[in-house]
């Protein structure tokens, strides 16, 4: 909790608000330690998320994909001008 | 030697999309590549068809508008007006799908982008910040990338079919 206040930078009734929430739903896990609580990023229930935001990402990432040729291009194509000159 | 595979896409918040991505190339370039119809025709179709129209007027106020056809044969347009440019670092410009549902106007539908490149090492970073102007039209463009996704594994499915016949 303490780490996720500093890295944060938010108060803690804030960062102890979003973790209930958190815990609620599944996202983290938590543990108790001693006078410590510890939590755990449940990575599953993140994947409903992933799925959704997936066939976006890969219409993205099939653009960039014919982006890097024509970079290629055209870095092939500015080595060539300096080259006659 | 290519970039670095796949596009990162997150969530920073309820109305915004974040797209990553790092380029093996100076930013001169990736910003030419993002501001030149001749070379927009050649990326933006996504493998997925074929880009008819690239317009670009490259100055505050200008209009773009790009229209693709898919593979399928549908047709997809899309057009706005930039609203800050700096060469090489920096476009804002809004986006608007001409598919929208009856009854979303503008407004409702469209999208505020601001795409910066930043270079280190000769490698470019990429990023696209989308701007939605709810929660509701942030989501419906997410879900037009399942819709194309879903269209896809359709077509690929019609193929098999065909070539079992």
């Amino acid at each position: 909790m303490n780490d996720l206040v500093r890295q944060l930078g938010l108060a803690q009734p804030q960062v102890s608000k979003h973790l209930r929430v958190l815990r609620e739903v599944g996202v983290v896990d938590v543990r108790e330690q001693g006078r410590q609580r510890l939590y755990r990023l449940n990575g599953h229930a993140l994947k409903p998320i992933h799925d959704w935001v997936k066939n976006y990402e890969r219409s993205w990432s099939e653009r960039f994909d014919q982006l890097d040729v024509v970079l290629e291009d055209l870095k092939r194509k500015e080595q060539g001008d300096a080259d006659d000159r | 030697m290519t970039g670095s595979g796949t596009a990162s896409v997150t969530l920073p918040t309820d109305d915004q999309i974040l797209i990553t991505r790092e380029f093996d190339a100076p930013k001169q370039l990736v910003y030419k590549a993002f501001t030149t119809p001749e070379l927009v025709k050649r990326w933006w179709n996504a493998k997925r068809g074929e880009v008819t129209v690239a317009e670009i007027d490259l100055r505050v106020g200008g209009k773009w508008r790009y229209v693709m056809i898919a593979d399928n044969g549908s047709e997809v347009g899309f057009h706005g007006e930039y609203r800050e440019i700096v060469s090489n670092e920096r476009l804002v410009s809004t986006e608007i799908y001409e598919g929208l549902p009856e009854g979303v106007s503008e407004e409702q539908g469209g999208t505020l982008n601001t795409t910066t490149f930043e270079e280190a090492d000769a490698r470019t970073t990429l990023t696209i910040l989308v701007q939605a102007p709810s929660k509701v039209a942030r989501d419906a463009i997410i879900d037009s990338g399942m819709e194309s996704g879903l269209q896809d594994a359709l077509d690929l499915l019609e193929q098999v079919a065909v070539s079992l016949r």
